[in-house]
């Protein structure tokens, strides 16, 4: 089977690989053209200017604010939200006790938990992120009333109107509204684990404990590590950018006292705010860097045997 | 981008080929690759229609045949203002046809059409999503509109269009020399508003000298008011009453210097004064619970609700807030208090100025158009009509006879009668928006009206940030003239 693999193989990705190339690959090496620019993204006209973006964006103390709250976003929000999404679908499948001679189950009403943990997913992230801004509003906002009605009304933050908490705040609400996707993801990656070894496990007198450890992580490995990537991308591209420039504070986002820009948005305000365009691919290319940087690193700290089953 | 999977000794399994493939697929996903999807084209753009032929009637000469193409931002003045003023422009030329297109994102609807070298005749750039006029300027992306100026105005052909304009009009348009850039359609008064009768009802009169303000305060705190709110995620509108009051205190030249970017021009006594008078609201507790979180919006509707007295703010607040407005709310502006009576300039000084900016870009096909539509929203009947139906005056010096005004629109003129001369035009918002909005006033005011920074801290940082922006050579500088 293996002669002519290759061919059959290229023969099929031909098409999809053009167009990849055509609407990914090449505007990257596009944006690396126009960050050695000084064009204005207002007019046709620019000249060259060599790597006079690169060495402005090394001084400029707004970038390096930027670029340490997307590495924060892209070291905490995986492990935040993995680690979690982790704990509820292993209580959801494997962790219940267990009833009428069930070698394993989920914890009491798992099939309603996991409706509910999808639930988020179906919101688009702009709603998401305009329902929490109603929340932390300081003064009227559900999470200020409740603490009122706990009797708690003499703790009353400004959220994200605060430099120290708005970061935190927006990671909150990407944990809240991705999770149920890692949940649903892992369910259906424990699904697939054979039940003798949890019964061989369970014989042996494991734990709860043991038994996530020993058999359903290492045999989620693969899922893992794909979900990990998934979410350092959400915390580098999209996702974060929308959160930060609906919810904080400041003309489009980036919260008070720069504590909640990250890269994505400051190459959107450059482009489309201040008139720089060349300089904003200059921080586009950083951001690439960036998230290359990150597979790579994730896809190197995650190589394990492959298990077969 | 190699892959550094584990790699078996069976050949490509189907699982590495899908978990590579995701892999380089989700690696793209950051967003980059937008930004070429407007990738400058070097096409030959519009090219320019045939002049028409002057006239008492048509003194830009406009080729009467040549089709129009307008873009308003379609925002808190709505639209119909624009299309009642086309529809004038269509009777005087039956031959030429208006494409008009409002929307509220000018940047998405219009960079693709710089770059392309094929803008539209006559903009309206205004709205979140503004073009950076600096830049526009600077890149040579404007037509001067000195010939709309100096043509015969719709009313009177012995007047020019130039002096039929309210005071610091023209001067708002110029950058830079004599050419004018820019045409401030709307004609915002700013300063600190207020509900009469809740300012009534506390037994007080506007204060005019800081210490009556903060015994209006302390009264207002007594009934369980606060004195103060302001739109907390975007402190620049706090400058909206400090800055003309940094003025009232020291002179014109101590803002004029601060516009200059000139070095120490924030360590002047009189900023240190009016920061420390305001950093006293936030000591003493007049500023309502909470501020430093709420946006505009959430700000004014505290503010209409009656939970605080004052707010700093424009004159576009009573279209803006008046879904939540009560009808005895009797809003009303005031130029802002001073420190006392060693102030240099009277109480009445106010920041009055244009908003609603309009351009002709340089490439357009029809430039005499575009200006020849703007001369007619210049006229007084096209005035009368803007300001009745958005509630906001207009760049023509007049038009207000004979209309009904509303109480704020009618405070504001009072307000500006008051000031006579005493009107002054602080530029940090329309030279250096990036500097005005997030670095002075997010990361500066707004820092030291949450009580994070004390007013020296804050003097300090901002003269970094403005000095910083005089060194910075990827913006245009520009100078009082």
């Amino acid at each position: 089977m293996q002669h002519g693999k290759y061919r059959f193989i290229v023969g099929f990705l031909a098409a999809p690989l053009a167009l990849y190339a055509l609407f990914v690959i090449w505007p990257f090496v596009q944006s690396i053209y126009y960050s050695l620019t000084d064009w204005s993204g207002l007019s046709p006209e620019f000249g060259f200017v060599g790597f006079d973006n690169y060495s402005r964006m090394l001084d400029d103390e707004i970038f390096w604010k930027s670029l340490q709250h997307s590495l924060t976003l892209a070291v905490v929000l995986p492990l935040v939200t993995v680690g979690l999404a982790l704990f509820f679908a292993f209580m959801l499948n494997v962790g219940g006790r267990r009833r009428r001679g069930a070698a394993i189950a989920g914890v009491r009403g798992s099939a309603f938990y996991k409706i509910v943990y999808f639930f988020p997913q179906v919101l688009s992230i702009a709603i998401v992120a305009l329902l929490f801004q109603f929340a932390y509003n300081p003064n009227s906002g559900a999470i200020n009333s409740a603490l009122k009605l706990m009797g708690l009304g003499s703790i009353q933050p400004d959220w994200l109107g605060d430099p120290k908490l708005a970061l935190i705040c927006v990671m909150a609400v990407l944990v809240w509204s991705t999770v149920g996707f890692f949940v649903v993801l892992f369910s259906a990656g424990m699904a697939s684990i054979p039940r003798d070894f949890y019964e061989a496990a369970l014989l042996d007198g494991a734990n709860r404990f043991t038994t996530f450890f020993k058999i359903t992580l290492p045999l989620l490995w693969d899922t893992v590590q794909s979900g990990w990537i998934y979410m350092g991308i959400l915390a580098l591209g999209a996702e974060s950018f929308a959160v930060v420039q609906i919810m904080t504070v400041g003309p489009n986002g980036g919260g008070p006292d720069y504590s909640t820009v990250v890269l994505p948005l400051y190459v959107y305000q450059k482009a489309f705010r201040d008139g720089q365009a060349a300089y904003a691919t200059t921080i586009g290319v950083a951001l690439l860097l960036v998230t290359l940087a990150f597979a790579a690193v994730v896809m190197k700290l995650g190589r394990r045997e492959r298990l077969e089953f | 981008m190699g892959s550094t999977s584990a790699q078996t000794n069976e050949g490509l399994g189907r699982r590495d080929l899908i978990k590579r493939s995701a892999a380089i697929g989700l690696i793209s996903v950051p967003t980059m690759g937008f930004l070429s999807a407007c990738a400058s084209s070097s096409g030959d753009g519009n090219a320019k229609v045939e002049k028409g032929t002057k006239s008492d009637k048509n003194p830009l000469g406009v080729n009467e045949s040549a089709p129009l193409d307008f873009v308003l931002f379609d925002g808190g003045f709505g639209q119909q203002y624009a299309k009642d003023a086309i529809k004038v422009y269509e009777t005087n030329y039956p031959k030429a046809k208006v494409k008009f297109t409002p929307t509220q994102k000018i940047t998405t609807e219009l960079q693709p059409r710089f770059n392309g070298g094929n803008p539209p005749d006559l903009i309206d750039n205004s709205g979140a999503e503004q073009m950076d006029m600096g830049v526009l300027v600077g890149q040579k992306q404007l037509a001067d509109l000195t010939a709309l100026l100096d043509s015969a105005s719709v009313d009177d052909p012995s007047k020019k269009v130039r002096d039929t304009l309210r005071p610091g009009i023209v001067e708002m348009g110029q950058f830079d020399g004599a050419p004018v850039w820019i045409l401030y359609y709307a004609y915002t008064v700013y300063g600190v508003w207020y509900s009469q009768k809740l300012l009534d009802s506390l037994d007080a009169k506007y204060p005019e000298t800081w210490d009556e303000m903060l015994a209006v305060c302390e009264k207002a705190k007594k009934k369980g008011i606060a004195g103060w709110t302001y739109a907390g995620k975007h402190p620049y509108y706090l400058p909206f009453s400090l800055y003309p009051m940094i003025g009232k205190v020291g002179g014109r030249e101590v803002l004029d210097a601060i516009d200059n970017l000139e070095p120490k021009a924030w360590e002047h006594p009189a900023v240190k004064a009016c920061f420390e008078a305001y950093y006293e609201l936030v000591q003493k507790g007049y500023i309502l619970k909470g501020t430093p979180g709420l946006d505009h919006i959430q700000s004014q509707t505290a503010w209409t609700e009656g939970k605080a007295l004052f707010i700093p703010n424009g004159s576009w607040v009573e279209n803006e807030a008046a879904k939540t407005m009560p009808a005895d709310f009797n809003l009303a502006v005031s130029a802002p208090s001073g420190i006392d009576a060693s102030d240099k300039m009277p109480f009445g000084t106010m920041w009055a100025s244009g908003g609603e900016p309009f351009i002709v870009p340089a490439k357009a096909a029809n430039p005499e158009g575009g200006m020849e539509q703007l001369r007619i929203m210049l006229s007084e009947a096209s005035s009368k009509n803007f300001t009745q139906s958005v509630k906001s005056l207009s760049a023509y010096n007049g038009g207000t006879d004979g209309i009904e005004l509303t109480p704020g629109l009618k405070s504001g003129v009072a307000a500006l009668e008051k000031a006579g001369q005493n009107v002054v035009n602080p530029r940090l918002q329309d030279w250096y928006v990036a500097l005005q909005k997030e670095k002075i006033g997010v990361a500066g005011i707004g820092e030291m009206m949450a009580g994070r920074a004390t007013p020296a801290e804050t003097i300090k940082k901002i003269q970094k940030f403005a000095d910083e922006a005089a060194k910075d050579s990827s913006i245009k500088h520009y100078k009082h003239q």
